[in-house]
């Protein structure tokens, strides 16, 4: 009985193990949203956004401190009636298109948008002239 | 149908023969260069070149002011360190800033996540070269200023436009380029 006393009063006394960088403390770091349709907007948005830090993991993901504080600042912005895209651009403003996971339609990235529907007008001639030709012999 | 009946197919051109093999050297070639040379994944603020966002930071220690931005725009240029206690680099760049300090270089910090005690015990470790200490707890004006990490230091010009951001640690052979940077923005 008193090594059990003994040994609650240790684990009670016990300090966790110091986390090497400090946890986030914005305040929408980890809390969500108290309206649903707000909060699924945001996580919509913080799932298409980058870690700046981890930067294969999007900040809905990511447990560094500067995603927590990016996850705060999209949910504050969601619930203060900010546009999804207007955050996006606020943060591609500042760091820039690599941020964001959603492609851009820019001077650089139009090609990428373009060849599908170039391949697919490809595609279809060539079905064309094919499905012609059979008809004709 | 029969195959006998059908004419024989027409004979491909001789480079469609080596066609797949060149494609396959073209990709080798680009994986290559991307193995040995990889991207810099360093993420640089678009600010360079603009403005300081406006921002209001309040006091992170009592015997030092808080940071505005409207006091970087008082005709002088500025070096603006982000930092942190729990920043291992931090301590490793602040003998650096402690010359720059000494050398009449004007520093601001900006403290992220951090609280009072643990920046007390970082200052008195390793000294204090800061004018003025914005407390920026939850992060945000980092955000602002399209800083990716700690640390990171700005040079400010005199009109409050950021010139140059350094980023990551600075070492002894940094000290003079930032110095000419101070001295570019004065111009």
């Amino acid at each position: 009985m008193k090594r059990l006393l003994l040994l609650s009063v240790a684990i009670a006394l016990a300090a966790p193990a110091l986390a090497q960088e400090a946890q986030s403390t914005a305040p929408y770091a980890y809390r969500q949203l108290a309206d649903a349709a707000q909060e699924a907007r945001a996580q919509r948005l913080m799932e298409t956004l980058r870690c700046l830090q981890c930067q294969g993991q999007s900040i809905a993901d990511s447990d560094a401190p500067i995603a927590g504080a990016m996850r705060s600042l999209v949910r504050e912005r969601i619930a203060r009636g900010e546009q999804p895209e207007a955050i996006r651009q606020w943060l591609i403003e500042r760091y820039g298109d690599y941020v964001s996971y959603a492609p851009q339609l820019t001077g650089l990235t139009w090609p990428l948008f373009a060849l599908p529907v170039v391949l697919a007008l490809v595609a279809f001639l060539l079905l064309r002239r094919r499905f012609t030709r059979r008809k004709s012999a | 149908m029969s195959a006998q009946a059908s004419p024989p197919p027409p004979k491909a051109p001789g480079y469609m023969l080596w066609l797949p093999l060149g494609l396959f050297i073209v990709f080798a070639g680009l994986l290559l260069v991307g193995l040995l040379r990889p991207a810099d994944r360093t993420v640089t603020s678009a600010l360079v070149g603009k403005a300081m966002p406006q921002f209001a930071l309040p006091p992170a220690l009592p015997d030092r002011p808080g940071l505005r931005s409207s006091a970087l725009a008082d005709g002088k240029p500025h070096l603006v360190n982000i930092f942190a206690s729990w920043c291992i680099p931090c301590r490793v760049e602040a003998p650096q800033l402690g010359a720059l300090a000494k050398a009449g270089v004007s520093i601001e910090g900006i403290s992220v996540r951090d609280t009072r005690a643990d920046l007390q015990a970082f200052l008195a470790q390793n000294g204090n070269p800061f004018q003025r200490i914005g407390a920026d707890d939850d992060g945000q004006v980092q955000l602002a200023l399209g800083s990716s990490g700690v640390p990171e230091t700005y040079v400010v010009d005199g009109e409050g436009v950021i010139v140059y951001q350094h980023i990551g640690e600075i070492r002894p052979e940094h000290v003079d380029m930032l110095l000419g940077k101070l001295k570019e923005a004065q111009q």
